[in-house]
């Protein structure tokens, strides 16, 4: 199946409605729990992505989960919200409680990446982090928000307190590397790639 | 048509011409144009606390406004605070030695765990601006850090910010730590960030929960002015 970033990035991803488990996750997650699905062949689960700019605000997260369960119970058996907190203080924990539905565990994408037990051991705060999706998509969700291209004088205001851009690698793509090295360089980063694979993601998916 | 537009001479303008330009040249982000701005009015013989609020403070209200309303956002309010700054630079030890009026005091600081700044340093500006005196302990503070800072500059407020989900629950230790010491009481305090609400904010026992810099200086300046009423009722 071919998606497209730009739909991810701006609209989403409708649900195929096949599989009596929906999930309803960020659009950044897509490829991946594509991935995991075909690999494994998780027929069961259905993705519906909402736009992965919601990212960028948070705030509006809990909202649109939540209209999207209300409309998921119409069409499916049951429903697993692939979000962590991302930035939500709480609130999607929250809001998926009062709904009765489930969500991933974890602060965000970078921690259940790399393991939520393994990200917070390594408790390291100067770190900026990279998934594939964000490498790939680095100006919709960093240079253009930022105002980075309109105003590059701008770059130590917000990065300056930084140390290191960390790439999570969820795959081997040497194109993509090459992209995450760029993007450090640009913000004036030192560079570091980890590869995570799916981490928490695929666990808890299993479990589903 | 914009090759027969003249560059405009600030030095040209009346005041009142000057003092609205300058808030164009905030809302544009233009730091050097504030400078001269400043310089001229200086000349003019302004005081500085009043080129401080009713040239800069005046410009970024219309900044603040924008950018709560949804006209402006994070890039250019960061342009126009860096204008402000330089204009602040010029006023600061200016404002020292002429004795302007001064509200309140308060110590600021991003939490533990966190090297969030910017929000911050909006609140620091903004507050400045609004005649507090603000001790910025920067990011990553420990509870420890904020304790030798409220003893040391004995402030109004204690302002805490944080920008991660996994970082706010430290504002709770910090003010836990105050309880357990009693001296929670003694101070106003002001938490931020983009992860915290309301709700978060009365949950850890902070005064207010403030959404962005022009509100923190509104909530700063009311709690401020009910201490000091409270302390003249009470003596």
């Amino acid at each position: 199946m071919r998606i497209d970033d730009e739909e991810l990035l701006r609209t989403g991803l409708p649900p195929e409605r096949r599989g009596r488990v929906l999930l309803i996750g960020c659009g950044a997650l897509a490829h991946e729990v594509l991935a995991l699905k075909a690999a494994n062949g998780w027929d069961h689960l259905d993705l519906q992505c909402l736009p992965a700019i919601l990212h960028n605000h948070p705030e509006k997260i809990p909202d649109a989960v939540a209209r999207a369960v209300e409309a998921g119970r119409e069409t499916h058996d049951e429903i697993f919200v692939l979000y962590a907190d991302c930035g939500t203080g709480g609130l999607l924990q929250a809001r998926c409680a009062a709904l009765g539905v489930e969500m991933l565990a974890g602060p965000h994408c970078y921690s259940f990446f790399e393991g939520n037990e393994a990200f917070a051991a390594r408790d390291e705060i100067t770190a900026f982090y990279l998934t594939d999706f964000l490498v790939r998509q680095f100006d919709a969700f960093v240079t253009k928000p930022l105002g980075l291209d309109r105003h590059p004088e701008l770059r130590d205001m917000y990065f300056g307190n930084y140390t290191t851009l960390v790439y999570q690698a969820q795959t081997e793509d040497p194109d993509l590397t090459a992209k995450a090295r760029a993007c450090a360089e640009r913000l004036g980063l030192a560079f570091e790639r980890r590869f995570t694979g799916y981490g928490d993601l695929e666990t808890a998916m299993s479990e589903l | 048509m914009s090759d027969e537009e003249e560059d405009i001479i600030l030095s040209e303008l009346d005041d009142e011409e000057l003092v609205a330009q300058m808030f164009d040249d905030l809302y544009d982000g233009m730091k050097e144009e504030i400078e001269e701005g400043v310089n001229i009015l200086l000349e003019r013989g302004w005081t500085p606390y009043d080129i401080l609020t009713k040239a800069l403070v005046g410009g970024m209200t219309i900044v603040g406004n924008d950018f709560r309303d949804g006209i402006l956002f994070v890039p250019e309010v960061l342009m126009a605070a860096n204008a402000m700054k330089g204009g602040m630079a010029i006023l600061k030890p200016l404002l020292v030695e002429t004795g302007a009026p001064r509200i309140g005091k308060m110590v600021i600081g991003t939490v533990k765990g966190d090297i969030h700044d910017i929000g911050k340093n909006l609140v620091s500006m903004m507050m400045e601006g609004a005649g507090f005196e603000v001790v910025d302990l920067g990011i990553n503070n420990a509870v420890e850090k904020y304790l030798d800072a409220l003893e040391a500059e004995q402030p109004d407020i204690l302002g805490m910010s944080a920008l991660l989900t996994t970082t706010m629950p430290y504002m709770k230790v910090v003010i836990d730590t105050l309880k357990d010491k009693g001296i929670r009481d003694d101070y106003i305090v002001l938490v931020g960030g983009a992860p915290l609400n309301e709700e978060f904010g009365r949950a850890i026992g902070a005064d207010a929960y403030c959404r962005d810099a022009a509100v923190a200086v509104e909530t700063a300046k009311d709690f401020v002015k009910r201490k000091h009423n409270q302390l003249a009722a009470g003596a």
